[in-house]
């Protein structure tokens, strides 16, 4: 179990990544907004930010602009304490739930390693299933904080679905801790290195190309947990919380300017863990197509012959290709809200209670089944 | 302790979000005039109606209670899960893989007789 660090420098390097990795997942968030402004202008054949800037980039600026010079007040009605407090906490869940991902090979110096991730934490996923479900309470708090139906309304749907939706997700990945054994998500990406190889009772069934990832094992619970992980973010299909229709807006309607920001951010932030559990429990993490980080970093020994050079080099190329794998799910989640209508709300309950958590033990019973199995026949 | 990590990352994101909060109150400015109608919640033309008159359905509350039920039953499934592969290595696999079977088959009871007590029905 890695701590902190022992020198006053190791710590002070580490706390230096916390900071850096919060402010990477918050430079994310106008980018994915340009993106998604792009992409939906893009899906549904209309114009979207074009006029500010090359490709309308530097829209993200003016935008920023114009939220800070808008006045912020409460409404009368409001809570005030519950109305400002609650979008500084819609930033803690997502951002600490996302600094447990690992997003790297640990980068390896003269003197000390150093993880690139934020804290490595042995039960990994119960942290992250945890913390990040704290969002219902934040949702919770704007609502009942401004006052206002509409506000109510929306939290308590938001809050709903989010607490209905954990059952399927927590039950979807019990097939994957089955296989793997572990909480650590470091260690379940070491086990999904390599190449895809099944065995059972004796035989083994292998490829040259296919990569040992968990949805060649776990398909089911993958599905699961990605649709599982939309109805967590609160994003369409399952936007029941912000139903133009019917609530304005849903629980930030009273919400303008910086504060409604914050909220944005806390939503792409748990996009943004959704897009990284996907790849760090079922394709392998932040590790290449078919290669070991050993083999990679001999690769580069051979090539530059220097160990720092290599070190660094395997870290960087493992960061793209957990970035790129990051970015892949990212425009799945935003291609989905363009293409998709919305549930009714009716509907969006009856597909988590009676359709997913059934659909997820049948998962979990066949995962167990099969793993009994395989090795209780052969000892 | 990666938990002085988490404690530190807590605080700076609490201050990190009351400095944004406050510089946006500052840039932003007040205007000048207020009004009652500025001041209000929002509502669509006609007077509007506060949080204390607004009427929940009780199916949230009972969504939320049938929630803890269930949610303490999956986490309790997990210490099974990742435990599962040593107790077949060590061969106390088939009473560890029954008895989990008789505690899903009570978990499988339990919302099939929700299902069928209408518990899950929203109209």
């Amino acid at each position: 179990m890695t701590s902190m660090g022992s020198t006053t420098f190791e710590i002070t390097i580490n706390l230096i990544k916390l900071v850096l990795v919060f402010l990477m997942m918050v430079q994310m968030v106008p980018i994915l907004v340009w993106l998604e402004r792009r992409g939906s202008a893009f899906i549904q054949n209309r114009f979207g930010p074009n006029r500010v800037g090359p490709l309308g980039l530097v829209q993200l600026l003016a935008d920023a602009v114009k939220f800070l010079t808008k006045e912020d007040f409460a409404p009368d009605k409001a809570n005030r304490f519950m109305f400002y407090a609650s979008p500084i906490f819609a930033l803690i869940p997502a951002s600490i739930a996302y600094m447990a991902i690992p997003m790297s090979v640990p980068l390896k110096l003269e003197s000390a390693t150093y993880l690139i991730q934020g804290f490595e934490i042995n039960v990994g996923i119960v942290f992250i299933l945890g913390v990040s479900s704290l969002a219902a309470y934040t949702i919770l708090m704007a609502g009942w904080g401004s006052g206002s139906k509409y506000s109510l309304m929306g939290a308590m749907r938001a809050a709903a679905q989010i607490i209905s939706y954990e059952l399927a997700l927590g039950l979807s990945i019990v097939g994957i801790i089955l296989l793997y054994g572990t909480f650590n998500l470091t260690e379940m990406i070491t086990a999904q290195q390599g190449i895809l190889q099944f065995k059972a009772f004796g035989y083994t069934m292998s490829n040259s190309w296919l990569p040992n990832w968990g949805v060649f094992y776990q398909p089911v619970g993958m599905i699961l947990f990605f649709a599982a992980t939309f109805a967590e973010s609160n994003r369409l299909p399952f936007d029941l919380a912000e139903g133009e229709a019917e609530l304005v807006a849903g629980f930030h309607t009273e919400y303008g300017g910086f504060k409604m920001l914050m909220f944005f951010i806390g939503e792409y932030g748990h996009m943004m863990i959704a897009s990284g559990l996907m790849a760090t429990f079922f394709f392998g993490g932040f590790s290449i197509w078919n290669l070991t980080p050993q083999e990679v970093y001999q690769w580069f020994f051979a090539h530059t012959g220097s160990e720092l050079a290599s070190n660094i080099l395997n870290t960087v190329v493992h960061f793209v290709s957990y970035f790129i794998k990051l970015a892949i799910f990212l425009w799945i989640f935003i291609h989905v809200r363009w293409t998709l209508p919305r549930f009714r709300y009716d509907q969006l309950m009856d597909l988590g209670w009676k359709t997913m958590l059934p659909w997820a033990l049948a998962n979990t019973m066949i995962t167990a089944a099969i793993i009994f199995a395989t090795s209780y026949f052969i000892l | 302790m990666p938990l002085g990590g988490v404690l530190f990352i807590t605080i700076f994101i609490g201050v990190f979000g009351f400095i944004l909060i406050r510089l946006a109150r500052l840039t932003g400015g007040m205007a000048k005039r207020s009004s009652q109608a500025k001041m209000d919640i929002y509502e669509c033309g006609i007077p509007a109606q506060e949080r204390k008159d607004t009427k929940m359905s009780v199916k949230f509350y009972l969504t939320a209670i049938l929630f803890i039920l269930f949610d303490i039953e999956v986490i309790f499934m997990y210490p099974w899960a990742v435990n599962f592969r040593n107790f077949l290595a060590s061969g106390a696999g088939l009473f560890v893989f029954a008895s989990m079977f008789v505690f899903l088959a009570i978990f499988i009871f339990g919302l099939w007789w929700e299902i069928k007590s209408k518990a899950l029905e929203w109209d």
